[in-house]
């Protein structure tokens, strides 16, 4: 027998609360009420959401304790103008009681353990795995620090909660009263061998990425998880060379959905160009990379493309699948 | 995914040797389900992963971690070389929750393939753990190390057949940061601890070239949890020796020079390794499971479609491979042996026994 060979969990929603304006958190449990697959801090599942006029499947990081035997799994989810589609969905169309499937647990962002110290660097809704990670910090007995900053305090999500249990290595930062979280400062000061981590707007996990650099920190001792929405675009046309078929990608899907949506299903994993698993060879075409896992270098070389996230700017792409 | 009736309960042997006398042997049982690897004629390196979600009702792939007939036979070889060398077996300090890990997916998969030599009995965290083979019966609480006899990886894998690697994740790299090796194929723990994915496969030749560790590190990296998956490696072995160790290199690296036309029917085994790897939910470590097997040229060639494609195999495997696998001063005896069984005759795809 092989242990919960479940690549898709079926589950209830159990739970769903408006925790600010613009997020909400979800608590799935399973149907049978036996526990769900224990996980480490910083892990994410991926959320099937079907009966729209689409499927979408979107990765959240898990921000439950990272407890034995957890009995359910809670997200949170934001939404806002530029949210893509399954932000929405979730938002307008979930409901308590509702069935759902998931995947099971995955880490992209994993604590590096044999670090003495670990500097938490969160912007808004980016702090849902710190959630998690801060127990598990806690429960090995390593030293750490959590920054959070949001734009006001209607819109701080769990500070409460973080202030109470965790209140004293926690700092906020309120940017609607122009306080920003300053990595320069923040990391200067840290012993030798800590290790950085930030979740959030793209701007703000550059600056730390740069700060470090600055400050003469090696590459990996910062890490960072940033999940791309696959971004509507122009459509194109999708040749794959191997399979002999030939898949249109519309506006409104990335090429990955469009190519399972014909009936085929390529590796894929995390849904969100953070992973690398959906990488395909390209043979022709131009790309438009919008993922985080291929260096600058590999993107300008154009020979292969994330398809979760990424599109063409030729009409036509030709991939080896 | 396996179940419950496709694990057949396997009869246990009494202990037989894998040094000195060297007792070893296949029945013919154990032979027809020998993980014969080859399913073409000729062999070469590449990312030979798949799902390991079971496996043909009998055979060594339907359970998560096969107990077979020599089971009695390889723990007690194990204690010898633990007893001689205890530092076979390290962990190292930050992987204690995957220790716990390992404990709770052996225990589970045990005592759900093998109920009626296994049992795991919860109560909250104070855990019954039963192994009727071996006669334990211990009681211990879950998370504690001090209430087991050893910590808990060291204390389930002296119960399981099979060598363990455990490895962390990070900075998107696997380091091999503890295991249980006590039938390792020349590769030290000692040596590769602490090391990344691409420097403990360093002396392997041609597949960094071919790009495929580069694929195969970026597969396990993307490993989720209930999905695991596996692969089989093979090399050849004189005698049933478990132990082929560097540490122990001057008690084997001679046996190679004693092969001749007349016992290497005898001598040479050729020795698979069922690899299996599992991401570990709390720690996300990757379990690295190498379940070895062993059989005489003399018990393969019963299988008529095996003798055939091992002697093609063997025959036609480029030099720096067959010099790597440790086996090219013997090889021409091998193909010499091999090619009466082979009347060239076109095989069926696969490698099952027909
Ligand atoms: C964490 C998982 C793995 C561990 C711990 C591991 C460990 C090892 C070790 C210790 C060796 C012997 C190197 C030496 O000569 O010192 C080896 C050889 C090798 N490994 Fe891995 N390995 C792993 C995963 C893989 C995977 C996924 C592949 C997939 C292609 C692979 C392919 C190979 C090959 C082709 C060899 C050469 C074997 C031979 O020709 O006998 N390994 N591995």
């Amino acid at each position: 027998m092989i242990l919960s060979q479940q690549a898709k969990i079926p589950v209830r929603v159990t739970g769903v609360e408006r925790v600010t304006p613009s997020i909400k958190t979800f608590t799935f449990e399973r149907e049978d009420s036996a526990p769900l697959p224990s996980f480490s801090g910083g892990s994410h599942i991926v959320v099937e959401m079907r009966g729209g006029e689409r499927t979408y499947r979107n990765p959240y990081s898990l921000m439950s304790p990272p407890e034995d035997y957890p009995s359910a799994y809670q997200i949170s989810v934001r939404c806002d103008d530029q949210g893509r589609g399954g932000a929405q969905y979730m938002h307008e169309r979930v409901r308590e009681g509702d069935e759902m499937t998931i995947s099971g647990p995955a880490n992209l962002f994993p604590l590096t353990v044999t670090a003495p110290r670990h500097v938490l660097i969160a912007g808004g809704i980016g702090i849902t795995p710190f959630l998690a990670q801060l127990h598990e910090l806690r429960q090995r007995g390593l030293a750490y620090e959590l920054h959070y900053q949001y734009r006001d305090a209607e819109g701080a999500a769990f500070r409460d909660r973080l202030a109470a249990r965790f209140g004293d290595q926690t700092r906020f930062y309120e940017s609607g009263r122009d306080q920003y979280v300053d990595p320069t400062a923040i990391l200067a000061d840290q012993p030798l061998g800590t290790h950085a981590y930030v979740c959030g707007p793209a701007g703000l996990t550059q600056a730390v990425h740069e700060a470090a650099a600055e400050l003469g920190w090696p590459a990996r001792n910062v890490h960072s998880e940033e999940f791309a929405a696959p971004p509507p675009g122009k459509p194109f046309k999708v040749v794959l060379e191997r399979s002999q078929r030939e898949v249109e990608v519309p506006a409104n899907a990335s090429a990955l959905e469009a190519i399972e949506e014909a009936g085929i299903q390529p590796s894929c994993s995390c849904r969100g160009g953070s992973c690398g698993q959906c990488e395909q060879t390209v043979l022709e075409g131009d790309i438009d990379h919008n993922d985080h896992f291929l260096s600058d270098e590999a993107k300008a070389r154009n020979s292969s493309m994330m398809i979760c996230v990424s599109r063409a700017r030729s009409d036509r792409v030709v991939l080896d699948l | 995914m396996g179940n419950e009736a496709s694990v057949a309960v396997p009869e246990v042997k009494p202990v037989e040797t894998f040094r000195d006398d060297f007792t070893f042997a296949n029945s013919p049982k154990a032979i027809r389900r020998f993980p014969f690897p080859f399913t073409e004629d000729s062999y070469m390196y590449s990312v030979n992963i798949e799902p390991h979600n079971g496996g043909p009702a009998g055979s060594p792939y339907a359970p998560a971690f096969d107990i077979d007939e020599h089971y009695l036979s390889e723990v007690e070889e194990r204690r010898k070389v633990l007893a001689e060398d205890p530092s076979r077996c390290t962990v190292l300090e930050h992987m204690m929750p995957a220790q716990w890990d390992t404990l709770e997916l052996l225990m589970e998969s045990l005592s759900t393939d093998y109920p009626d030599y296994f049992v795991l009995t919860r109560d909250g965290d104070q855990w019954t753990w039963e192994n009727r083979l071996l006669g334990i019966k211990d009681t211990f609480t879950f998370g504690d190390p001090d209430t087991l006899p050893y910590e808990p990886f060291e204390y389930i894998t002296r119960q399981v057949q099979g060598d363990f690697t455990l490895h962390d994740q990070r900075d998107n790299m696997l380091y091999m940061d503890g295991g249980m090796l006590t039938c390792q194929a020349d590769w030290s723990l000692q040596f590769d601890l602490g090391m990344n994915f691409y420097e403990w496969h360093g002396p392997v030749p041609r597949a960094h070239e071919m790009g495929v560790f580069e694929r195969a590190l970026k597969y396990l990296l993307n490993l989720r949890v209930g999905e695991p998956v596996r692969r089989l490696n093979w090399t050849m072995t004189v005698h049933p020796r478990m132990d082929t160790s560097p540490e122990n290199y001057h008690k084997w690296g001679i046996d190679r020079a004693t092969v001749t036309p007349e016992n290497v029917g005898d001598y040479a085994h050729l020795r698979v390794e069922l690899q299996s790897l599992y991401r570990l939910p709390r720690s996300n470590a990757v379990l690295f499971s190498i379940r070895c097997y062993l059989i005489s040229l003399n018990e393969l060639v019963t299988i008529p479609k095996w003798a055939k494609r091992m002697h093609r195999v063997i025959k036609t495997l480029p030099e720096d491979l067959a010099d790597y696998k440790g086996f090219i001063g013997y090889r021409p005896m091998v193909v010499d042996y091999l090619a009466p069984f082979d009347d060239g005759a076109e095989l069926t795809p696969g490698a099952a026994p027909e």
